[in-house]
């Protein structure tokens, strides 16, 4: 209880760098969720939709990458920002940026795998319809995403729910850094490192709460749209 | 209505955007709130800084820092691993400034010219921690080696940091002095950064080698107890390695060098040697005699400005 407390005052408290943590971990999980949706979301589609050759093999990549873990994701974007690496030019590692870059590599197979397989499962109902009244092919695209919106709204929230909880690209690519990478599931790593684990677990409900918040919202778009 | 989701979205989106947007604000900000009379700020603002954990999750550097960046300008960024990873961060280019505690890793760097100079600042203890009961009898013993070989005869169990940190290769050489190559099942390699290893070591009531500094600022540190210290065999030195900018050009060179110059002045090593007196009724990190103190840094050789300023510094160390 006593923690708890603690941490309510260091939320309200004068002293921001809780609400920082907090703050920054919304904008990276949310920005990350927005391109790895805009990204994934309309390539799932394709690949559940068309038919072309190497199809098959994209879904299985796409699969394979699904289970991606959150260090390999981190590792490699790592490689990429480093100075030493291919865009160490842009200076991006230990940035917000980088850690959104890791992420994405983690949210756009997830987007993707699960609309591919919402999609697949009615495509073939999809494009008789779409024969039916006469749409082109580049519209049947436009036409499906429309029709299975409401699947779109717990597929983003799944993307969403794999930023904010992974650890390993966050650690990796943003390096904890007080005051500018620092998010929540590295200060939990953190606090658990110093031995305090009260504080520890106190974080880690403050963002179930967060997470339930976000899903509360997306539910409520939902049905709002019924 | 589909209006709803579409708002939904588009407030989602806005707000990503949004947020992109202002991060060049928000460092700033802090800088120009905290200090009351304008401070140029450099060309160059931020200063990567790769450091120990040992130093970091201690609280030291969180504590002098600020005073630091109210006084120059300057922002540290500060990203703390094991002295294995913080040092290979100098060589992909990823940091600008090493804070780090392994001699024999950090001679190989500058060897390889990855850096100008080494310039050991400060020291603490390692200190051997374990059960309170203490069943290998580390507390009789009379120096560092001897207590782990007392450790290993009773094959109790040791947790080894086991990650190519500082901490790792100074029990390593403790290790070699004792002429035992530690193996068995009471040695746990655990992989893993200080603050993690002593927690295992309180769970497992097991022994462990740590600095002093992580062990008081440890939350657990209640249920181990520190049974070997202040032993010549468990000195440990800190040094600052700036990157050459002849191996990373646009390393920010001005920047590590006005670091150096500050944490090696009078008002740096006040702050340092007063560091954790008044949380833990003793001194954590004790700063080095003046004329211990190599030359800083510059891409030419030639001394200059800091060497006047080396000359009053403290004695007392």
């Amino acid at each position: 209880m006593q923690t708890f407390q603690e941490l309510w005052q260091l939320l309200t408290g004068p002293d921001g760098e809780l609400r920082g943590i907090v703050y920054t971990t919304l904008r990276l999980c949310l920005t990350s969720t927005v391109l790895s949706a805009a990204l994934g979301i309309p390539g799932g589609a394709a690949l559940g939709l068309y038919r072309f050759p190497g199809r098959k093999f994209l879904v299985r990549i796409c699969r394979t990458l699904m289970g991606l873990p959150p260090v390999l994701a981190g590792l490699a974007a790592f490689f990429l920002l480093s100075r030493s690496g291919p865009l160490g030019q842009y200076k991006l590692l230990y940035s917000v940026g980088a850690m959104v870059t890791a992420q994405i590599m983690l949210g756009v197979p997830i987007a993707a795998g699960l609309t591919q397989s919402v999609i697949a499962s009615s495509a073939e109902a999809i494009r008789e319809t779409a024969y039916g009244i006469g749409l082109r092919r580049c519209r049947l695209l436009g036409r499906t995403l429309h029709e299975c919106r409401k699947s779109f709204v717990s597929i983003v929230c799944l993307t969403f729910g794999q930023c904010l909880s992974e650890v390993g690209a966050a650690q990796i690519c943003g390096g904890n850094i007080a005051g500018k990478t620092r998010v929540m599931t590295t200060a939990i790593v953190l606090e658990t490192n110093m031995g305090d684990f009260k504080m520890a677990g106190a974080l880690g409900i403050l963002l179930l709460l967060i997470s339930f918040g976000i899903m509360a919202l997306g539910a409520w778009g939902v049905r709002a749209d019924e | 209505m589909k209006k709803t989701l579409a708002l939904l979205l588009s407030l989602l989106l806005a707000f990503s955007l949004f947020a992109c947007g202002e991060k060049a604000l928000d460092g700033d900000g802090l800088t120009e709130a905290s200090t009351t009379e304008p401070v140029i700020i450099p060309e160059n603002p931020v200063i990567r800084l790769s450091t120990t954990t040992s130093v970091n999750d201690s609280g030291l550097l969180p504590a002098i820092v600020p005073v630091f960046e109210a006084a120059t300008g300057y922002t540290v960024e500060i990203t703390s691993a094991g002295s294995g990873a913080a040092i290979e961060k100098g060589r992909t280019g990823d940091a600008d400034l090493l804070l780090v505690h392994s001699k024999a890793s950090e001679e190989e760097f500058l060897a390889e010219g990855w850096s100008p100079a080494r310039i050991p600042f400060m020291y603490n203890y390692f200190v051997i921690v374990g059960p309170a009961n203490d069943p290998a009898g580390v507390a009789s013993a009379t120096s560092a080696s001897e207590a782990l070989k007392k450790i290993a005869e009773s094959s109790s169990t040791f947790i080894s940091r086991g990650d190519d940190s500082g901490t790792h290769k100074a029990e390593l050489k403790i290790w070699d002095t004792a002429g035992i190559t530690p193996a068995g099942d009471w040695y746990v390699s655990a992989g893993q950064g200080m603050g993690a290893v002593l927690n295992m070591a309180a769970e497992q009531q097991a022994y462990t080698l740590t600095d002093k500094a992580t062990y008081l600022a440890h939350e657990q540190k209640s249920q181990l107890a520190m049974l070997l210290e202040k032993n010549d065999e468990l000195k440990n030195t800190y040094s600052l390695l700036a990157i050459s900018p002849e191996k990373w050009p646009d390393t920010n060179i001005a920047g590590a060098q006005a670091f150096i110059e500050w944490i090696t002045s009078a008002e740096g090593y006040k702050l340092i040697d007063e560091y954790g007196v008044n949380e833990y009724g003793e001194q954590l990190f004790f700063t080095m005699p003046a004329e211990s103190l190599t030359v800083p840094v510059t891409s030419n050789t030639e001394p200059d400005a800091p060497t006047e300023e080396a000359t009053t510094l403290p004695l007392a160390a």
